[in-house]
């Protein structure tokens, strides 16, 4: 240890939506707030500006703006019989690394999980009355509900400046929006943006077959807004440098665009940037933590004294550091005990390529979340009786992705790819091709967890985090399911070609191209300590000071995105320490 | 648990508590990474692209010049819609790439013990991408003489392509590598330098974009959008273009 700061309240590691989010709450109730952030401060004007921002090789391809895994990464295996090996390169999860976190380079899909997500456990016994399910499938509540959730999805659609089109409002369906979606207490801050080509096909082919298509809610502003903390965001401009790249326009909402020109103007924020949390440290009481020792980029160690510990660093890195810290009790898979680690999922996709004639898609007139969708198919919509899986997935027309290095190999199936003949079929293909994604529900199951590598190490010298991963028979059964439907569709969709293909028919694989960065699980909620890390506010069963903010505290995905859930759960866990905790200090599970 | 300090404060600015031996160390202080609220925030710049010059050779020394190009060249051959890779600027563009972060794998995770591993687990290679070249390069040229007598160079187009392939489809094996890795990695390359922006050296006259009808660096679309299913025929811009403005 070289020195101790001063005593905060509240201190927060990482600064992303959760870490922000949070900051913003407990700053705006007075508290003295310290957050600790691993990487560097950047702003819109500075260091995404639009002479730079539209730079493929640099943000797409070398992914300038993601974390190194040089600094730190995972090491991945599929069973626990494999010797666990680092992934050395980039692959399929990239993490954030400055303040704003991946919420910086997300592609703003911006979704609200269904009300069925959150308590599947109950569904199960009263809709499907035990229905048999694959063996070791872990399902189980939040212990949260979308009801008790919903005015803190509105606050951060509100902050976020989400655009979109909502499909039931206080329980009365609109016109144009998701029918099954829970019901919201009000319309999305801002319009839809315009429609991509594909889009309104893919809106024509399922509306004839019966479905129901609308514009999915997306991070990419609709119109010149204000938010809640008084900052002004602008209209997207469909540049089509989004997922992977800084926003250069103030129109994507970011932890950096939307929260953190507020605690800019806080005299009770401070804000520790280039500093590595490296353990949060236990107190004597053996009931609470005391604060977090961290590194700083002179290779100092300091000690961060706080009342409050709040661990935003993203679902892996929360998994990780309270591995690190001891604090919880770790699972282990052989006899099933242990929390920690335990019921990690993921994101199970489905996805069908199409090939057309004379389409001109203009795909470089997209956003990274310019996307039609049918919910038909997705979480508890339907009705699973006999199909022995649970979940499902949003089916996509996604326009997400234009620029020519990321659809070299966007081919029908056969191509050439090089020569004459490559550039003749990429240069048709470029303008025809189209993709319907269907993003897919993740069940946990007992052979997949978290836990340290006791070979690797990160650059600090601590243990990476070693992720044991396959996909599980429910994850097979309802990909397949949702291939089937992507199928139905493009039967009837006009192309000249086709390709469909469920994920889990091939072991999982961080490395292989189209896949997700929603890597979910390991430090869950719920409503039992056997069974869970953190209680329904996300505070610690063990350390009632402590709370855990991020999708690690997801038992199962949704058949969403994320972050609007986790940016949700963060809202709701501090009304619950503004409310309650800080009058009363100590469980808030009375 | 003692009482807390925002409670004894009355929820406001509570702070400074018990401060044993405080202390910022200089460099971090100066490198201003200790942000406080109500004061100036400033980023760090973001340094601007170096253009690559076209005269510099900075990597590949005569023999691996000469190679790359008549590699690339077939990878991506002049014909009706474009010239060809090398007139393209792609040789330039990968030199370039190769001296620089890039070359190095300045991003990637070097620690061992190094083991192949399963399908799933990614790759596992040691190597930089400027070790892949230098060392490719080389036991390339050397199979291909053993194989014909020639070197790559030297060979029909009819022969270079039908090599790629036999390499592309993995059925050589060179010393250190399969030969669909290597493979892949010129690919990955050449394409890069023909569709990446013309700062970087290739994609010269944005050709490569041109062949596609993509605009560009352009960053804003909203005249556009409404125009569906529409050829729109947009001049493509560089960001070489945008940094002059
Ligand atoms: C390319 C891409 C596209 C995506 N698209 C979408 C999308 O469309 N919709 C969606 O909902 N989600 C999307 N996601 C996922 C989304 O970005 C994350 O769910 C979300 O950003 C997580 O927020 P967070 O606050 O939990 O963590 P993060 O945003 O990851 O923030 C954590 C912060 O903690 C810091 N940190 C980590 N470890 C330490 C440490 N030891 N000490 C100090 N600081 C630390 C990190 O630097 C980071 O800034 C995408 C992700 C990627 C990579
Ligand atoms: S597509 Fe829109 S939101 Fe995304 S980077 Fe471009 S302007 Fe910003």
């Amino acid at each position: 240890m070289n020195y101790t700061r001063p005593k905060a309240d509240a201190v927060i590691i990482g600064l992303g939506w959760a870490g922000s989010l949070m900051a913003e709450e407990l700053t705006r109730a007075g508290l003295n707030v310290v957050a600790i952030e691993r990487g560097p401060w950047e702003q819109t004007q500075t260091n995404f500006s639009p002479a730079i921002a539209a730079d493929e090789l640099r943000y797409g391809v070398r992914r300038e703006i993601l974390k190194p895994p040089r600094v730190e990464t995972l090491t991945f295996r599929n069973d626990s019989s494999q010797k666990a090996l680092p992934a050395r390169d980039w692959n399929a999860f990239q993490m954030g690394y400055s303040v704003g976190g991946a919420g910086k380079h997300w592609a703003a899909n911006a979704w609200r999980f269904n009300p069925s997500d959150f308590e599947m456990a109950t569904r199960l016994r009263d809709r499907y009355h035990n229905m048999k399910l694959a063996d070791g499938l872990i399902v189980q509540d939040w212990g949260v509900s979308y009801a008790e959730l919903e005015p803190f999805y509105d606050r951060v659609e509100k902050i976020a400046g989400i655009s979109g089109k909502a499909g039931v409002i206080n329980g009365v369906t609109q016109s144009g929006g998701n029918p099954f979606e829970g019901s919201r207490s009000s319309e999305y801050p801002t319009p839809p943006l315009i429609r991509s080509h594909w889009n309104d096909k893919f809106h024509q082919i399922t509306e004839k077959m019966g479905f129901h298509p609308f514009p999915i809610p997306a991070g990419t502003i609709g119109a010149p807004y204000t938010n809640p903390l008084g900052v002004n965001l602008a209209p997207c401009t469909y540049c089509g440098y989004c997922g992977f790249y800084g926003c250069g326009n103030w129109s994507k909402s970011s932890p950096n665009v939307c929260v953190i020109p507020a605690l800019m103007d806080r005299t009770n924020f401070t804000l520790l940037t280039e500093c590595t949390a490296l353990y949060i440290d236990k107190a004597e009481d053996g009931k609470t933590v005391s604060g977090v020792t961290f590194r700083d980029s002179d290779g100092n160690t300091g000690f961060q004294p706080a009342d409050i510990v709040c661990l935003s660093a993203y679902q892996l890195d929360n998994v990780r550091l309270l591995l690190l810290s001891k604090i919880g009790k770790a699972y282990d898979p052989v006899t099933g005990e242990g929390t920690l680690g335990r019921a990690y999922n993921y994101q199970t996709m489905s996805m069908g390529y199409l090939y057309y004639e004379n389409e001109h898609m203009n795909p470089f007139i997209s956003t990274g979340a310019l996307s039609t969708q049918i919910d038909d198919f997705n979480g508890d919509n339907f009705d699973h009786s006999g199909l022995g899986f649970l979940g499902g997935a949003g089916i996509q027309a996604l326009s997400d992705q234009g620029t020519p290095l990321s659809m070299t190999d966007r081919l029908p199936p056969g191509s050439k790819m090089w020569g004459s003949a490559w550039k003749k079929t990429f240069q048709k293909s470029y303008q025809n091709y189209a993709k319907i994604q269907g993003q897919g529900t993740s069940y946990s199951h007992r052979d997949s967890y978290l836990s340290l590598d006791p070979n690797y190490k990160d650059e600090n010298g601590q243990p990476l985090l070693r992720l044991t991963f396959d996909y599980n028979q429910n994850d097979r059964l309802m990909a397949r399911f949702i291939r089937d439907r992507i199928e139905d569709i493009c039967k009837v969709s006009g192309a000249t070609s086709w390709e469909t293909e469920a994920f889990p028919d091939k072991h999982n694989s961080p490395f292989r191209a189209y896949d997700s960065s929603h890597t979910i699980g390991g430090a869950v909620m719920g409503l039992d300590p056997a069974t869970s890390v953190l209680n329904r506010y996300q505070q610690h069963w063990d350390a009632h000071n402590l709370f855990v903010l991020g999708a690690s505290s997801y038992p199962n995905n949704g058949g969403y995105n994320p972050t609007i859930t986790l940016s949700a759960l963060t809202l709701w866990t501090a009304h619950a320490i503004v409310n309650d905790y800080l009058k009363n200090p100590g469980s808030l599970v009375r | 648990m003692k009482r807390r300090s925002f409670i004894k404060a009355g929820l406001i600015l509570a702070g400074t508590g018990t401060a044993a031996s405080i202390f910022t160390p200089a460099g971090a202080a100066e490198r201003k990474n200790v942000l406080n609220g109500g004061k100036i925030w400033r980023a760090k710049e973001t340094p601007l692209p170096t253009p690559a010059d076209p005269t510099q050779r900075l990597f590949f020394n005569e023999r691996e010049y000469a190679l790359v190009t008549a590699i690339f060249d077939r990878l991506i051959p002049a014909d009706e819609l474009s010239v060809s890779a090398s007139q393209a600027g792609c040789v330039v563009f990968i030199d370039n790439q190769l001296a620089g972060d890039y070359g190095k794998a300045k991003w990637k995770y070097n620690q061992g013990p190094f083991e192949n591993g399963t399908e799933s687990q990614g790759n596992q290679s040691p190597y930089s991408p400027a070790e892949i070249y230098r060392k490719g390069l080389q036991e390339l040229d050397t199979h291909c003489t053993r194989l014909f007598n020639k070197s790559f160079t030297e060979l029909s187009h009819d022969m270079q392509d039908a090599y790629l392939e036999k390499m592309e489809s993995g059925e050589f094996t060179y010393p250190t590598f399969n030969s669909e890795v290597l493979f892949g990695q010129f690919l990955a390359n050449v394409q890069e330098g023909f569709l990446a922006d013309p700062i970087y050296g290739g994609n010269r006259n944005m050709v490569g974009w041109r062949m596609i009808g993509f605009p560009g660096a352009r960053y804003d679309y909203r005249d556009y959008a409404p125009l569906k299913g529409q050829k729109l025929n947009i001049e493509p811009i560089s960001i070489i273009q945008l940094l002059k403005a």
